[in-house]
């Protein structure tokens, strides 16, 4: 196994995907000539050409487009959003156009298309940049949504994505494409909607996605000095929802914390606590507790923006109190 | 923490209990499993033990005093602990009133209080008295989902246990270590607790189900029918009179051997070794014999347990200790559940024969009349023999005619040649 940042795990995908099909191309602002403005998309000009790596004008609204109608003809369009905070322009596209055709041609069209950009806060962007999707995308029938928070599941999620039929939006993050992991020399995919079970513990269940799962391994390192054993359940896709993997955890240690990067109203977190207290009513022991960020837009303000986001201190403290130790 | 000394059901079937005595003075120290008293059942005198660590600080109900099960009477905490709401709440809201009340304690025996009392007490009190009313259903007790699971599997009464958790919820390692402790105030499992391949359920047939119907109507709730046979003790009698030839230590008596005989013919006749369960008739694997004991109290029918596989020594000793700790009210409730058949002896009052009446859910019981002479003929004449009437009641539900007579003949066999007891 090879030892690479998560930035080369998604390049490795794109790379492996457009040379298995010619149909995939890469769509989006700097992705061409800058090499992508997280350098995702590094040497694929050079290897596939402007034609199937094409650099944009800033028109969220208008390439979601382009890609949507190219997928309706049979290619199998990448776009990139530079961040979903910029996406919320092209939501038009993303939420009425590539969920819904498959629905409203009465399965005549269906739409091959992977949106993908880094989600949520990375450090002092303020409010307008800092914003978590993943609740609001899930919210709608006809769209896939993941959320891989390693190299390993990167890869094998964006190749899995990139093969998908329908929308799928993939969900990355600015503070992760540096971040190293252990990524098989060999081809892999991950299916879209299994969870991974990070860590195994026995006494409270930690269930996040993403980017969060890193804080949650952090929080169950720290925990595990005082002899608490958690469970971590990445979910690495939040639609559809691995609730078999919820399901079992929560059966075993009787006690879940839900921790999210976005806002506690309608987060996936309520999904999380819904299918935890339909599904595992009898097994739970306390009452389950969410971790997620504050409910105000995020500060720029370094104290007040560490404030406002989930952290390891929070976690911990949650599990203690979901736990009756606190 | 405070914890709360409550009237348990020390029984299956009690309801209430009298404080016989105290067995711990305010401002003793007690630990938990320390018997703090003894309480009389409707069946027995048993412990009542302390369920936490502390000071016995308060004793609310006198010595004498009757209590509902579920009945705050003392409690235990810390020597500096305030415990004025707990005895408050108990004083206004601990029993149920129209209790039997002897000696007026400190506090204890106070009536209920009228609806117009209940507002003007604090929040405080309210929740130290929430615990008592021994909800059987765990309504009015905050525990976890998964310790109301929990529990339920196990068979204990959440209103029994102390929760750990915020505002006392009770939660996993509570009934964890309930399990570990069982509260005498669970319901004893049989004992030998009884395994799935202990008995067989047999569903009712359509016409066993007509019959049942039929027959319940006919009379009374149980349908019962009376079976009377004679047996010969001939051979009985010389058998005893051999064994105590040998010694004291093989001394057994009439009833003894007639125990041993009902025992072996049930081991051999299942549909009469049984219960009558409404849906379905269990056949039970196991023979356990009740006994009706008379007690000045009442009748209480102990059990031996696999009677059909204890020598006659054994079940001549155990039938004797078990009816003196009867008389001395000391049995304990599993010494007196889960018989799968009774018999029932008034020969040593006189009685020639009677009929006993079925202990449900119980198919059958045995009346054993006294041993007497009685002539026989013989020949042209007669001779004198020693002879023993029985009646068998049957449920008519589960047990026909012609099965309680089929089990009357191998009893008869068995009895008369008391020689095949020990094949």
């Amino acid at each position: 196994m090879a030892l690479i940042t998560y930035r080369d795990a998604l390049n490795q995908a794109l790379r492996e995907e457009m040379q298995r099909d010619d149909r995939v191309f890469l769509m989006g602002e700097e992705v061409a000539v800058y090499q992508g403005a997280y350098k995702v998309s590094k040497g694929l000009l050079q290897e596939f050409g402007e034609m199937r790596v094409v650099d944009t004008p800033i028109t969220e609204l208008g390439f979601a487009g382009v890609g949507v109608g190219a997928a309706m003809v049979g290619l199998r369009p990448i776009i990139e959003f530079m961040t979903w905070n910029f996406a919320v322009l092209a939501l038009d596209q993303v939420l009425n156009s590539a969920a819904k055709l498959l629905y409203m041609s009465g399965g005549q069209f269906n739409i091959p298309i992977v949106f993908r950009g880094p989600n949520g806060a990375a450090l002092q962007l303020s409010a307008q940049h800092s914003q978590a999707f993943e609740s609001w995308l899930a919210h709608i029938p006809g769209l896939k949504v993941v959320t891989p928070g390693t190299p390993y599941d990167a890869k094998g999620l964006l190749k899995s994505a990139i093969r998908d039929d329908n929308p799928v939006c993939f969900l990355e993050g600015e503070m992760l494409y540096n971040t190293k992991g252990e990524v098989p020399e060999e081809e892999y995919l991950i299916p879209i909607g299994k969870a991974d079970l990070k860590r195994e513990g026995e006494h409270c269940s930690i269930i996040t996605s993403g980017k969060m799962a890193l804080l949650a391994m952090q929080a169950a390192d720290q925990l595990a000095k005082d002899g608490i054993k958690v469970d971590v359940v990445d979910l690495r896709t939040v639609r559809p929802m691995d609730v078999d993997a919820i399901k079992a955890s929560v059966e075993k240690t009787n006690r879940a914390v839900v921790l999210e990067e976005g806002w506690e109203i309608c987060g996936i977190g309520t999904q999380v606590v819904d299918y935890i207290q339909r599904d595992c009513f009898d097994s739970l022991d306390a009452p389950v507790i969410r971790v997620h960020q504050a409910d105000v837009p995020m500060p720029y303000a370094k104290n007040l923006e560490r404030a406002a986001k989930p952290d390891v201190p929070k976690t911990i403290a949650a599990v203690r109190k979901v736990m009756y130790l606190d | 923490m405070a914890t709360k000394v409550f009237m348990e059901a020390l029984s299956p079937t009690m309801e209430e209990g009298r404080l016989v005595k105290w067995l711990k003075n305010e401002g003793d120290a007690v630990k938990s499993g320390d018997v703090l008293a003894e309480v009389e059942t409707d069946k027995a005198v048993m412990e009542l033990v302390a369920r936490g660590d502390g000071v016995l600080r308060k004793r609310l109900i006198a010595e004498g005093d009757s209590k509902p099960v579920g009945t705050l009477v003392g409690v235990i905490a810390a020597a500096d602990e305030n415990i004025d709401a707990l005895v408050a709440g108990a004083a206004s809201g601990g029993a149920p009133s129209g209790a039997a009340t002897g000696g007026a304690a400190s506090g204890g025996t106070a009536p209920a209080p009228r609806p117009a009392e209940a507002p003007a007490r604090a929040p405080a009190t309210q929740s130290a008295t929430a615990a008592p009313p021994a909800a059987p259903d765990g309504a009015h007790v905050r525990s976890s989902p998964l310790a109301r699971r929990l529990a339920s599997e196990q068979g204990l009464d959440l209103s029994r246990l102390q929760g750990s958790g915020p505002g006392g919820r009770i939660i996993k390692r509570d009934i964890e270590a309930a399990a570990v402790a069982p509260a005498v105030g669970t319901v004893a499992a049989p004992h030998p607790p009884l395994a799935a391949r202990d008995f067989e359920d047999i569903a009712l047939t359509q016409i066993r189900k007509t019959i049942a119907k039929r027959l319940a109507e006919s009379i009374g709730p149980i349908p019962t029918f009376y079976l009377t046979a004679e047996f010969d003790l001939t051979r009985a009698t010389e058998m005893r009179a051999a064994m105590l030839e040998m010694g004291d230590e093989f001394k057994v008596s009439i009833n003894d051997i007639l125990m041993k005989a009902v025992a072996t013919a049930l081991a051999q006749h299942p549909e009469v070794n049984a219960h009558w369960l409404g849906d379905r008739i269990r056949q039970h694997h196991r023979v356990h014999l009740g006994m009706a004991v008379a007690t000045p109290d009442g009748l209480i029918v102990p059990v031996i347990f696999d009677a059909d596989q204890k020598r006659m020594s054994q079940l001549s000793h155990e039938a004797r200790e078990l009816a003196k700790r009867a008389r001395e009210r000391k049995l304990k409730p599993e010494e007196y559940t889960g018989s799968t058949f009774s018999i029932s002896n008034l020969g040593m009052f006189g009685i020639d024969e009677f009929t006993a009446i079925i202990n449900p859910p119980e198919v059958a019981i045995l009346a054993i009349g006294a041993a007497q002479d009685v002539a026989v003929p013989h020949g042209d004449g007669f001779v004198v023999r020693k002879r023993v009437r029985v009646t068998m009641s049957c449920d008519h539900r589960a047990v026909d005619g012609a099965v309680g007579a089929t089990f009357l003949q191998t009893l008869r066999r068995l009895v008369e040649n008391p020689l095949m007891l020990v094949f």
